[in-house]
């Protein structure tokens, strides 16, 4: 289970702080630890930590005192033998191991995601459970932590599996109504897998049909900014921002591009994006940046309207709102609020006041809950694992492709295309997650059916 | 010099028999030794030929101007094409064989054949260069020594083969015939590890004693397809089969004497095929079910004797005579030749290149049961890649090896699946190995085939003018079917209906529709009338699978470029870094040809894969470098 060259990497930032950790792995990692240390093999025990002196194994120079965390294995991180050194922080101490290390012949610096790729590589996790360390580490808001920690239990990487194992049974099945015609099998085998069919593709909608609420916890809930030119669209995302981010200026339509910003809304990550002002125009510039607001705000999963307190709602605007927009009415320390735009309920609202503030990141929190289902506070973990969220793209278009196989392989002209819509169908799945083989198919013949005449 | 040859096969079944003509045929001097001349292309198991995944193998076979398809075509007494309804990638051309006429029609073949001479010498050892890297001919039994620049093995189950039935062990390499034991030696003496299958036969019945009255009968085809390309009708008799049933009673009779059975009483270490289980496997697995089917074929025109497929056992003699009179219609049935198993020496396949030669010594070829494969038709279709290779081997030409890949014939899948992932039991073709299964079809194995046999030169001038002659016939075919259209409304008035949407659709685009025979179209296009059958067929298929086959064209593609990697056999897995110990082992056991084939292996993970390419490619570039340098 070992690689021919042992890796190293800092697994904490380098600079001023109270540890720093450095990862070691491979078939030489035990090898490092003595030649730095004064240990011998009755010190190292894995899975048990050890405190010992370091030094450079040329100069003899002392680098640090280090707590030692060695494992063997298969029974660590990456499947291989890997020791973690916890040094003091800082620059120097970092530098000086570093130097320490390079004494050693046949060890090199990581390459990026190397140890994940070890992991994955030595099975010790599939390509869904890699992808969740990324997200985990990159996790900024609890609801993203949630998710990717889920995704790591492997609860996707089983649904997935789940449905390529019934796919396979479904091949088989018309595998043996193919290859065992001529034997005492049932008649209309391949028929008979139909309904499964229809119930996975069921099941497949379901799965997909989830408003995007994986990639949008993954990656923030969609919410577009809109209203007419000077309505306060840039102060109020500057507001929530609680930096400018946006130019504000009072000459009408100075946001040109999205301006897009992440929040962390109670827990939920959301990206707000201030659009071009909508009004009719000449400016082909502007044009284009209203264009491209319209078509964020479209795909957006909801939209916050502006309307400035002392104007009459503008047609533009008031064409764009549906049931779930949040309607804003702006500068109420300047005018009294509306109380309602087009028969929908307006909230007063004025950069200058908190309350105001506090009061629309709620209404947005509701929105959040309402749109993922659940709340930070009440048990998310079991409530997430109700329902396996798509995360990523890469997952969704490859459940799509299977889809579509499945949906052509009912109403294939004959078995052999059956057979082969859903031999795609399992292979598209086994991107996701890992492969099938034909013998699989053949075990599962030879169980279910006496073959041989 | 009388003594020497360019190749020297030893083995006279379906693989030997197959090698030998193959190797005549590709033009090396060819010399067939084998126990027995009268037992060259005896069927020692069941009397049929072909079959699902089986008779595609009989048709590339043909592609390749071999010689199962000719022979069962001079006798096959029943022919069927199998799950007909099922898609025609999916066809298995079966034939029930009269023993006596499919022998008779191997050695009318081979007797006659130019560059082949046959000799019932059997061997006992081979013959090495000194340092044991390239083989050097073989010695008889009798102490007579052979030279060649090749040999083909094809030991069947002859190799340390032995019989058993209840307690009874006989050494044999089937019934009546001795087994071979000094070549297992010779074999182990080079290196190769032998592992240990089985198989199992059933008792051969009287067919007079058998009360055929009360049986269910099943005919032949109205119309038999002929498996050789180079036959257009089948002139033989055609025969009816029977089946009838096993029950409770039975299942009963062997339940109280499993103990008494080889399998059950463990005398038998070897592997046997799950498809093909004995009667006795059949009970205890699958003890739910209250029948097992039983057909009974007949052996021949003019021979009484009986194989009833479905109750093979190494049962004693008196607990067969005991069941079979539970079965209908074999009350009073006699037993002719009882039932037995037979175990058998195999050689890991992983050992073997794909040309079939071994990795170890140059020259040396194995084929047939010997490299764990179970069947008449994949023991010919390995001998007649043997044969093939090795004749090319000793041609003065310095010729290419002649390989298949997994996209260009079944007989690839199967050579490919031996050679990356051996076989654990006795190794049979079904047409779900093959992934390809679309666009490997038994109804185009020449059009696959033939023009490769062209290329090395191992098809003769009649097949290769046929060949030519269906070829030209297919174009001008193809070209009337995607060039002659019509519109939707012109279609209305000839009364066959299509969505109005003003698309003219071609005669190609016509036949994909369901609902639209060839016949309707052939009353509108009359010249349809003059296509020979087989080609109006060709243009029916392709129209068919005409969207499937693009996806799987695409697909092919991509596998050829991992295909096309090839790996140095000398390449030292420990040196491309990032393979963990248990992936160089693998590949070190296979040392496989191409990146593709690695990629087979069980267990080699993609981001190995990805190494390998690398570190491969990286050499490559070097390579020429140093070239140009």
């Amino acid at each position: 289970m070992s690689h021919l060259d042992t890796i190293y990497a800092p697994a904490t930032l380098i600079g001023p702080a109270g540890l720093s950790v450095f990862r070691v792995s491979g078939s030489k990692a035990f090898d490092v630890l003595k030649a730095l240390s004064r240990l011998d093999n009755t010190k190292i025990n894995s899975h048990r930590a050890v405190l010992t002196k370091l030094y450079n194994p040329e100069t003899k120079n002392k680098v640090d005192e280090a707590l030692i965390l060695p494992f063997k294995g298969p029974n660590s991180f990456t499947g291989e033998d890997v020791v973690e050194f916890h040094l003091h922080g800082g620059h120097a101490v970092a530098n000086a191991f570093i130097k320490a290390l390079q004494t050693i012949s046949g060890l090199r610096m990581a390459e990026p995601g190397e140890f994940t790729k070890r992991a994955f590589e030595n099975d010790r996790i599939d390509l869904t459970q890699a992808e969740a360390i990324a997200d985990l580490i990159h996790a900024s808001t609890e609801a993203q932590h949630l998710l990717a920690l889920d995704q790591l239990d492997g609860n996707l990487a089983k649904l997935y599996m789940d449905w390529a194992l019934n796919l396979k049974n479904i091949l088989a099945y018309v595998e043996a109504d193919i290859d065992f015609s001529d034997e005492d099998v049932p008649d209309e085998l391949s028929s008979v897998m139909r309904p499964k069919i229809e119930d996975l593709i069921l099941n497949i909608n379901k799965h997909l049909d989830d408003n995007n609420r994986g990639e949008r916890l993954r990656d923030g809930l969609r919410i577009a900014i809109i209203g007419a030119p000077n309505a306060g669209k840039s102060s109020l995302i500057n507001k929530l921002a609680k930096r400018d981010v946006a130019i504000v200026n009072e000459r009408a339509g100075t946001t040109r591009d999205i301006v897009e910003v992440a929040l962390n809304v109670n827990g939920f990550p959301v990206i707000i994006a201030d659009t071009a002002g909508l009004r009719l125009t000449d400016d082909e510039i502007e044009e284009e940046g209203i264009s491209r607001a319209k078509k964020w705000a479209e795909t957006a999963d909801f939209k916050i309207a502006l309307f400035d307190s002392s104007k009459v709602p503008d047609v533009e605007t008031v064409s764009m709102l549906d049931n779930e927009t949040i309607i804003l009415s702006t500068k109420t320390d300047l005018s009294p609020a509306l109380s309602a735009v087009n028969g929908a309920k307006a909230h007063a609202f004025s950069t200058n006041n908190e309350d105001d503030l506090s009061k629309l990141l709620s209404v947005l929190e509701e929105k959040a809950k309402t749109f993922f289902g659940f709340s930070i506070n009440d048990n998310v973990s079991r409530e997430t694992k109700n329902q396996t969220l798509i995360t990523r793209q890469r997952h969704r278009i490859l459940v799509e492709e299977t889809k579509e196989h499945l949906s052509r392989s009912l109403s294939a002209p004959s078995v052999d295309m059956m057979a082969e819509d859903v031999r795609l169908a399992i292979r598209s799945l086994g991107k996701i997650t890992g492969q099938i083989d034909v013998e699989d198919l053949l075990d599962v013949i030879f169980n279910d059916f006496c073959i041989g005449k | 010099m009388t003594n020497s040859y360019d190749v020297i096969v030893i083995g006279g079944g379906h693989a030997g028999c197959e090698a030998a003509a193959a190797s005549a045929r590709t033009g090396a001097k060819t010399l067939l030794l084998t126990h027995k001349l009268e037992t060259l292309g005896v069927m020692s198991c069941n009397p049929a030929i072909g079959g699902l995944g089986k008779g595609h193998l009989v048709r590339e076979i043909d592609a390749l101007d071999g010689i199962m398809g000719k022979a069962i075509d001079k006798a096959g007494i029943q022919f069927r094409m199998l799950n007909k309804s099922k898609g025609p990638a999916v066809r298995g051309p079966r034939s029930q064989a009269d023993r006596k006429l499919y022998r008779e029609a191997i050695q009318d073949i081979l007797f006659n054949y130019d560059n082949l001479e046959i000799k019932a010498e059997p061997v006992g050892d081979l013959l090495f260069n000194d340092d044991n890297t390239h083989i050097a001919g073989v010695v008889t039994e009798d102490g007579k020594s052979y030279q060649s620049g090749a040999v083909v093995l094809t030991t069947g189950t002859f190799l340390r083969g032995v019989i058993h039935r209840g307690d009874e062990r006989i050494p044999a390499g089937r019934v009546g015939d001795k087994p071979s034991v000094k070549l297992a030696e010779a074999i182990e003496k080079i290196g190769f590890s032998l592992g240990r299958l089985k198989t199992g036969t059933p008792p051969r019945l009287n067919g007079k004693t058998i009360n055929w009255s009360i049986l269910e009968a099943q005919g032949a085809d109205d119309n038999p397809v002929p498996f050789s390309f180079m036959n257009s009708e089948i002139t033989v008799p055609q025969i009816d089969c029977h089946v009838t049933y096993t029950n409770l009673e039975t299942h009963k009779i062997i339940e109280d004497n499993l103990k008494r059975s080889s399998m059950y009483a463990g005398h038998i270490k070897g592997v046997g095929p799950r498809y093909c289980p004995s009667i006795e496997d059949k009970v205890v697995r699958f003890a739910d079910k209250d029948r097992h089917q039983v057909f009974l074929e007949p052996e021949g025109l003019d021979d009484d004797t009986v194989y009833p497929n479905g109750i093979s056992n190494s049962l004693p003699v008196d607990v067969q005579e005991a069941f079979l009179k539970t079965i209908p219609g074999l009350e009073t049935a006699k037993i002719l030749v009882p039932a037995y198993a037979i175990e058998y020496d195999y050689v890991d396949p992983r050992a073997l290149k794909t040309t079939l030669e071994t990795k170890a010594v140059k020259g040396f070829y194995l084929a047939g049961q010997i490299n764990g494969t179970t069947g008449y038709e994949e023991a010919a279709a390995q001998g007649l890649m043997a044969g093939i290779n090795a004749a090319l081997s000793t041609s003065h030409d310095n010729c290419d090896p002649f390989t298949l890949d997994r996209s260009e014939a079944y007989i690839g899948v199967m050579i490919d699946d031996l050679t990356t992932r051996g076989t654990s039991e006795p190794y049979r073709m079904f047409t779900s190995r093959a992934e390809y299964r679309l666009l490997l079809r038994a109804d185009n194995a020449d059009q696959r085939l033939t023009p490769r046999g062209l290329e090395i030169g191992c098809i003769r001038q009649d097949r290769a003018q046929a060949f030519k002659n269906k070829l030209d016939l297919l174009e001008s075919a193809k070209k009337e079917a995607t060039e002659e259209a019509l519109s939707p409304n012109e279609l209305r008035e000839k009364n066959i209906h299509v969505n109005e949407d003003g698309v003219r659709r071609t005669i190609s685009d016509l036949l994909r529709y369901p609902n639209i025979s060839f016949e309707q179209l052939a009353d509108v296009w009359p010249f349809m009338n003059d296509w020979r059958k087989d080609i109006a067929e060709q243009i029916e298929i392709d129209a068919l699978y005409s969207g499937y086959i693009t996806r799987q064209q695409a697909d092919i593609k991509s596998f050829k470029k991992d295909e096309n990697l090839k790996l140095p056999t000398d390449l030292d897995y420990r040196v491309v870094g990032s393979l963990s110990n248990e992936i160089v082992e693998k590949l070190e056991r296979t040392k496989p040809e191409t990146l593709g084939a690695a990629s087979r292996i069980q267990g080699i993970t993609p981001p190995a894969l990805l190494s390998i390419m690398r570190f491969v490619k990286s050499n490559n570039k070097q390579d020429a470098q140093e070239k140009i340098a």
